[in-house]
């Protein structure tokens, strides 16, 4: 199981509260991730990554055991603690106030 | 009795403001979708516990929210909108080619005859549509796709496609308006579109007359007169008598003829109502002083009303689509600013008072009269 951690907003949207475990076939990669994660949380589609490009939103970063995956490749592996549970997946939202 | 649900968008979430008839003693909900910007809120005419809400941010996109309980709960629907075809180019405020690409949905209309079907209109601007309650949604493309399209430029809020209105005798006909590419009508359900802009003249524009390019902030119609229509421009208070294939300026004694709201009166088709604001850059009223307007003759001639609204040190803006009107007897008139208050009159504008003071700014409002 992947962890995730979602932004606040975006915990609402999908009425979770906390991490939230997914299980992703095969590969964990931030799209096998992203896919298993809308696959469940179905109004979250659109709100990290484009539906059509699949770009992650400007405003978004990802994270994992303190290191900024944000410009990594979807497809490459995920950190491997990632990968065995130990360390979440951070979904992130720019800060920013108003 | 009959009782009025006001459903107000903000930058910072939706309320909903609820009061019996008399419209003296106001419940106000919690904050719904708090934190994130409500551009629109709007009721289906013939199912009023079916609520449209367009829900967006700059961090996470676009969402659009639908309740069939009257705005107690809520479910995230489709938030898909994909142009048609290769979308090409408008033109950026410096007149350069820019890719059209959509940013929000500023406008939900629902269908006069389907809970089921929902117009939106976006940034950049662009009319779609949804025939399952806003699960999926579809491009008019014929409106964007019009000659002019490539021509358009947006306003200083975006090119957004603002309004949208139905017309009540021919499901056929609709129209809309961009800021600030004007007004278009379809008279074929939507596959084609035409600009009705002749006799709006912009003097800001390279030709002052064009076909497109003006800057319209709001169109209103009257239900039972779907061919005279009444429109706030950027500059000038105009109206059609013939469906916006001609129109006129009514803009007579208004102390300023800038503003962005016009509503009509619900049983007097000839009375509606704008509220004049002080331009081109502060975008308040005039002198610090809350005032509307009405006009009992479709225009032209002007009486102010001030009676329950702030004469001093009053700088909001009141933006394009919070102004609405109810539909008892007498008529209740409602409008929402930029500083939080949403005002209401529940004699047709003869005296006001703040419903709510506090609020995030206001965007937009919209009343709903349930029996």
């Amino acid at each position: 199981m992947i962890r995730v951690v979602l932004p606040a907003h975006l915990k609402t949207l999908a009425h979770v509260s906390g991490e939230v475990k997914v299980e992703v076939v095969g590969l964990a990669t931030q799209r096998s991730v992203l896919d298993a994660l809308e696959a469940r949380y179905p109004m979250l589609r659109g709100t990290i990554r484009d539906h059509v490009t699949q770009q992650r939103r400007p405003f978004v970063r990802f994270f994992a055991c303190e290191q900024d995956l944000s410009h990594e490749l979807p497809d490459v592996s995920l950190p491997d603690p990632v990968v065995m549970g130990t360390e979440p997946f951070l979904v992130v939202g720019a800060i920013a106030g108003g | 009795m009959s009782k009025v649900r006001v459903l107000v968008g903000t930058r910072k979430g939706a309320f909903i403001l609820t009061s019996d008839a008399k419209r003296k003693t106001w419940n106000i909900s919690d904050p719904l979708f708090a934190g994130w910007e409500i551009y629109h809120l709007k009721g289906s005419p013939v199912d009023p516990n079916r609520l449209y809400a367009s829900q967006s941010s700059g961090w996470f996109g676009q969402l659009i929210q639908r309740s069939n309980d009257g705005g107690k709960t809520w479910e995230a629907v489709g938030n898909q909108f994909t142009y048609d075809g290769v979308p090409g180019t408008h033109q950026w405020y410096d007149g350069t080619p820019h890719p059209w690409e959509f940013k929000r949905v500023w406008h939900l209309e629902p269908s006069l005859t389907d809970p089921d079907t929902v117009y939106a209109g976006v940034e950049d601007a662009a009319l779609f549509r949804s025939c399952d309650g806003g699960r999926s949604w579809q491009e008019f493309a014929g409106l964007r796709g019009h000659d002019s399209g490539p021509q358009w430029q947006p306003g200083a809020g975006g090119m957004c496609l603002h309004s949208i209105v139905l017309d009540p005798s021919n499901p056929q006909r609709m129209f809309i308006a961009i800021s600030a590419a004007g007004a278009f009508r379809t008279d074929d359900g939507g596959e084609t579109w035409r600009p009705v802009n002749r006799g709006l003249v912009s003097p800001h524009i390279p030709e002052p007359a064009a076909e497109v390019g003006h800057c319209v902030h709001r169109i209103a119609m009257h239900p039972t007169r779907p061919g005279v229509l009444f429109m706030q421009k950027h500059w000038d208070v105009m109206r059609s008598d013939d469906a916006g294939d001609s129109w006129r300026e009514v803009s007579g004694n208004l102390p300023t003829d800038f503003g962005f709201v016009i509503d009509v009166h619900a049983h007097e088709p000839e009375t509606i109502y704008v509220i004049p604001i002080k331009s081109d850059s502060e975008h308040f009223p005039p002198d610090g002083k809350l005032k509307v307007y009405r006009s009992r003759t479709g225009g032209t001639e002007w009486e102010t009303l001030t009676n329950g609204l702030p004469q001093s040190d009053c700088y909001v803006n009141i933006l394009r689509d919070a102004m609405a009107v109810d539909t008892l007897d007498s008529c209740g008139i409602y409008f929402g600013t930029t500083g939080g208050q949403v005002y209401a009159s529940a004699n047709a504008g003869d005296t006001w008072a703040p419903i709510v003071r506090d609020l995030p700014a206001v965007l937009s409002v919209e009343v709903q009269t349930l029996p």
